[in-house]
């Protein structure tokens, strides 16, 4: 069942085309990853469901409520947690969470509880009571996260919640993520980490500047690609003689495919193999036939960033390096402001 | 008609947080508080000691250039005060704040607007007190509670409609160095062109047309004649250049003001806050 509907989803700034007819649906209850490059668009995206862009076309449902036509029905449903962390320096955490429990209008009696559940569950008891403008970028991260959560929204939107974050509150952040899913809330997370939506997300979007480039679960998409990533010696250190034997052995075999040498990893064998046909075990008997031993065999599932390779042309990374070239950042956040 | 009651509570909670927030940052950063305090009383000391020696009778209806000034002084505080009462809505713009509340399903949002009124009408109210107590000790006396209330009511008017016009600026311009100066470019000049440093008989025509168009002129007629022991509103505050006008004209153009600028404000900060 789709909570989320977005339908043909475009959105210009002057000169630049931020959103090119995007559609997406995100089921009740799953963590829906978007995945892209800065400049990408993901930003956008996630501000037009929080009602703080309005599209220039499409639209967006929310629980078949339209986010443009009764934006604060949408507000009540939503918790939104920006990629920049706006908090007021003199407020101490627990100042801000009443404040903004205030403006969600919650009650009294409930409100002392929410807060104090959410110190517990994002551990900030020791410095919840300092003022915000003393915390370090993951106490900010954790407190503003804990500010979207306090009206225990039906779907949270996070905008690159663990960007330069420190391991211990990143992990906080993705447990508390899973427990929140197990409640049953829908969360959608914005991010170019690949492991982050790997390992979090049910379901992902590539988006790349405006355009979605794929869509589905994970496996799924790196299934696509086709097979499993192999890296294979046959000794510590071989040499070219030897390696080339060894990969006429393994062009015989059906279901592997891309054999590369590699020499600067004392002359490795790169290869694809299928995963559906048992090659491992052909492998090693066709070996072993030929009296090779094996010293290493390494196995790895094709990455998003494969994904993202295969369906650009570029890795994440160059395509990051590209549009951070051609942003004029200043620019920006004056037509962001309102 | 549950729905509207619930609304009614609504905005009552989120208009006291967001009032409670402004009074936390005034209670951990009170310098603008007592400079807005102390720079009227510099004042006071000093303009008052620069026409010490002026003949008694330089100004009638005063016995000293302390007392004439007093008034002004009052409104000036009100008038600064409200005039930056928009910089921290600029700042909450500026640094993503406001963001929060715009996701935020606020009853209305009105309540933003609200809460700044709240705060510097409080604000004002306080720092005047203060400005009054302490000229009462310098022995320019005091209003009696008939004329108290007449300064409060008429700088609740002054408050209002400067409040209104900030916070539209804090909107309309691109960010706060251009709030700031635009606030520094009115502040003073407004206050030299009205009737706060000296009577309009004492200017040329042209700065006397001027006076008796500025609407701190309005507040601060009023202001100055409730310091007199038998106020009355249809005393004459001002002898205006075209006509005169009683504390009663001039609280009703302060009022008319204020209303017209909360007319002329609504559709852009309906535009700007939906
Ligand atoms: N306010 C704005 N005015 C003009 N162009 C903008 C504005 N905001 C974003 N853009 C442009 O729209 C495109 C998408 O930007 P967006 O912020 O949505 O990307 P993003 O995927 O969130 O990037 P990042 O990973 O850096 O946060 C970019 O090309 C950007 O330059
Ligand atoms: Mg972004």
């Amino acid at each position: 069942m789709n909570q989320i509907q977005i339908q043909n989803l475009s959105k210009d700034y002057l000169d630049v085309k931020a959103l090119k007819k995007i559609n997406i649906n995100i089921a009740k209850g799953s963590l829906f990853g978007i995945l892209g490059p800065n400049g990408a668009g993901k930003t956008t995206l996630l501000r037009t469901i929080a009602t703080l862009i309005s599209p220039d076309e499409g639209t967006i449902k929310i629980n078949n409520i339209d986010v443009m036509k009764e934006p604060r029905k949408i507000r009540e449903l939503i918790g939104y947690v920006a990629q920049e962390i706006a908090l007021d320096k003199i407020l101490t955490g627990r100042e801000l969470l009443d404040f903004q429990a205030d403006l969600y209008h919650i009650d009294q009696s409930n409100k002392l509880e929410r807060i104090e559940l959410l110190i517990n569950q994002l551990d900030m008891q020791n410095w919840i009571d300092r003022k915000c403008g003393t915390y370090s970028g993951g106490m900010k991260r954790r407190i503003d996260l804990a500010a979207g959560l306090l009206h225990l929204p039906k779907v949270l939107i996070l905008d690159e919640p663990t960007v330069g974050l420190d391991i211990e509150s990143r992990n906080i952040i993705w447990e508390l993520l899973n427990d929140l899913k197990k409640d049953g809330m829908t969360i959608i997370l914005s991010s170019h980490y690949l492991d982050e939506i790997d390992k979090l997300a049910d379901t992902v979007v590539i988006i790349n500047d405006g355009k979605i480039i794929d869509q589905g679960k994970p496996t799924e998409l790196k299934n696509k690609f086709g097979g499993d990533r192999i890296i294979l010696k046959v000794r510590e250190f071989s040499d070219s003689l030897e390696s080339e034997k060894v990969k006429k052995i393994l062009e015989k075999i059906d279901g592997i495919s891309q054999i590369v040498i590699n020499a600067s990893q004392g002359y490795s064998l790169n290869f694809i193999a299928d995963r559906d046909k048992d090659l491992i075990t052909k492998l090693k008997v066709e070996l072993a036939f030929s009296k090779f031993k094996i010293f290493s065999l390494s196995q790895s599932q094709p990455s998003l960033d494969d994904v993202y390779l295969q369906a650009t042309g570029k890795t994440l990374q160059d395509a990051e390096l590209y549009m951070t070239g051609k942003r004029d950042l200043k620019k920006e956040s004056k037509q962001s402001m309102r | 008609m549950e729905i509207q009651q619930y609304n009614f509570i609504f905005l009552y909670q989120e208009t006291t947080a967001l009032t409670k927030r402004l009074f936390i940052q005034l209670k951990r950063r009170p310098s603008t508080f007592f400079a807005g305090i102390l720079q009227p009383i510099i004042w006071l000391f000093l303009f008052g000691a620069l026409f010490a020696n002026a003949p008694k009778d330089f100004l009638p209806g005063v016995d000293s250039y302390g007392n004439f000034l007093g008034a002004g002084l009052i409104v000036f505080t009100a008038f600064s005060g409200a005039l930056n009462s928009g910089l921290p809505l600029m700042f909450d713009r500026e640094f993503g704040f406001l963001n929060r509340l715009l996701v935020a399903p606020l009853a209305s949002r009105l309540s933003i607007v609200l809460s700044s009124f709240f705060y510097i009408t409080i604000l004002s109210f306080v720092q005047s007190l203060a400005i009054m107590f302490i000229s009462f000790l310098l022995g320019y006396g005091f209003p009696d509670l008939y004329g108290l209330g007449v300064v409060f009511a008429t700088l609740i008017l002054l408050v209002l409609f400067v409040t209104s016009i900030s916070l539209c600026l804090a909107f309309v311009l691109p960010g706060h160095i251009e709030l700031i100066a635009l606030i520094f470019v009115v502040n003073l000049p407004l206050l030299f062109a009205s009737t706060a440093l000296a009577p309009i008989s004492f200017m040329p025509t042209w700065l006397g047309w001027f006076a008796s168009f500025n609407p701190l002129t309005f507040a601060i007629e009023p202001i100055r004649i409730a310091y007199s022991s038998n106020f009355n509103l249809d005393l004459i505050a001002l002898n205006a250049p075209y006509g005169d006008l009683t504390c009663r004209d001039c609280i009703s153009l302060l009022f008319l003001l204020t209303i017209l600028s909360l007319v002329i404000i609504r559709p852009l900060l309906n535009k700007k806050l939906t």
